[in-house]
């Protein structure tokens, strides 16, 4: 049995930089579908309209828990080796997406109607509408919740852990069943997502204090 | 080769699925009563108490909303018996869930309770109720009226992230299905019916807590499909 030292703590850290990496990943890619969600979600087009809502009302009633063993399984069956990694990111991003439509559906619809009219009174199309005029006013609005939703996605990459990808919690089941020291250890787990977390929360919390925005409940 | 779905041989394990899913029901609307119950108690603390209970208060919902609730749960369950606190999987995974919900509990009825007019507070002082009667007949009502689709979406979510428990290996639906698939080597099959499962539980979680809005706080019955969440619990 080893003990909980240096080299443990490095590990650690070092896996910490994974769930960096898949939380960026899963970032960017859900952010694409997140944004066309959105605005299919806003859509003039009811079946449009209505895909994009039953879209967000089914991702956000399932774990994302099986939202990863259904993609891990899913993927298998189409007949590829998928890797660890492919699998969480392809599951995260799909949970990401869900969740960023909604956030940013609320923020654009937080932009005043007038800001529409307006555009529209000087025969701007609607991309060009959302383009100049709705989307930088929207996206100050969705800065404070995206932020805050980081801190969620950041938590949520423990999960993978049981596909076997190593990242921060993964790495800690590792430690603690060669130390058996799991006080030591998801403290200092604990400790590492909070350091990631935390600013992250205070970030949000500022920058909603300064962009002068409500949250949009 | 060809791969065809067979439900057949999960549907014959479905009293170990049913168990789950009743295994999760009462997983969640325990930790769903007890976690609130608990956050208002610590929204009631915070209010009335000096600064440094305040800080207490704070310092209890920063740290377990800025750490993921699998780790919670493993600091918990591997933690505390060493500390001579022996319990159960189920029993850990229900304090896990109770202590992580009370947190965001707290932080959205703080909000509600906040939002809440001085005026309201000072009527209810000059009519020579004290501050926790006036806490308890004049601001806590209409404080979770305020925020009743927040604190619905994150029951929702404690719902969802009740599955987290079946990493301790506590037979709710994710632990049921794992040893599904073990028996049926059917992963694929297992985890549709799981899903399916989950959503059902979650669109009956939704109808209920809509319901309650409407019988508890008069708010207006919105359409389902309005109730999506900005949040998560992990």
């Amino acid at each position: 049995m080893s003990t909980f030292g240096w080299p443990e703590f490095l590990f650690l850290l070092r896996s910490a930089g994974w769930s960096i990496v898949l939380t960026v990943i899963a970032f960017a890619f859900g952010a694409i579908g997140g944004g066309a969600f959105a605005i299919m979600r806003l859509a003039n087009n009811a079946v449009l309209r209505n895909i994009a809502a039953i879209y967000i009302l089914v991702i956000q009633s399932i774990p994302v828990l099986m939202i990863l063993f259904m993609s891990y399984y899913g993927l298998s069956i189409a007949g590829v080796e998928i890797p660890p990694l492919l699998a969480a990111s392809v599951s995260l991003s799909i949970y990401v997406s869900a969740y960023l439509a909604e956030i940013w559906r609320g923020s654009i619809q937080a932009v005043p109607p007038q800001q529409w009219e307006a555009s529209a009174s000087l025969a701007l199309t609607r991309p060009q509408q959302y383009r100049y005029i709705i989307l930088p006013q929207a996206l100050r609005i969705s800065l404070p919740p995206t932020v805050g939703f980081l801190v969620q996605l950041v938590k949520n990459t423990s999960i993978v852990s049981v596909v076997g990808f190593v990242e921060l919690s993964r790495a800690g089941q590792l430690v603690n069943n060669a130390t058996f020291r799991p006080f030591e250890v998801f403290m200092v787990v604990a400790a590492i997502y909070f350091a990631i977390c935390f600013p992250l929360s205070r970030l949000s919390r500022y920058l909603e204090r300064v962009l002068h925005v409500g949250r949009s409940h | 080769m060809e791969f065809s779905l067979h439900f057949a041989s999960v549907f014959a394990e479905s009293d170990l699925i049913i168990r789950g899913i009743l295994l999760t029901i009462g997983l969640s609307s325990s930790a769903i009563l007890l976690g609130s119950g608990l956050a208002i108690l610590l929204v009631a603390t915070r209010n009335l108490g000096n600064k440094f209970v305040r800080g207490c208060v704070d310092a209890y919902v920063e740290l377990l909303r800025n750490t993921p609730f699998l780790i919670q749960l493993f600091m918990i369950f591997f933690g505390l018996p060493l500390m001579g606190v022996r319990m159960s999987g189920t029993q850990a995974a229900l304090l896990a869930m109770t202590l992580n919900l009370s947190a965001y509990a707290t932080e959205i009825i703080r909000a509600g309770v906040d939002s809440i007019h001085k005026s309201q507070i000072e009527a209810g002082l000059s009519l020579a109720l004290s501050r926790i009667q006036v806490f308890r007949y004049v601001v806590l009502k209409p404080a979770i009226a305020k925020v009743w689709p927040s604190l619905s979406s994150q029951f929702v979510l404690m719902l969802l992230a009740s599955s987290i428990c079946s990493f301790i290996s506590v037979p709710e639906l994710s632990g049921a299905a794992a040893i599904v698939e073990q028996r049926t080597f059917r992963s694929f099959e297992t985890y549709i019916v799981v899903t399916l499962s989950y959503l059902a539980l979650a669109l009956v979680l939704k109808l209920i807590l809509i319901w309650l809005g409407h019988r508890l706080f008069h708010r207006k019955v919105v359409s389902i499909l309005s109730t999506a969440s900005k949040g998560g619990i992990a």
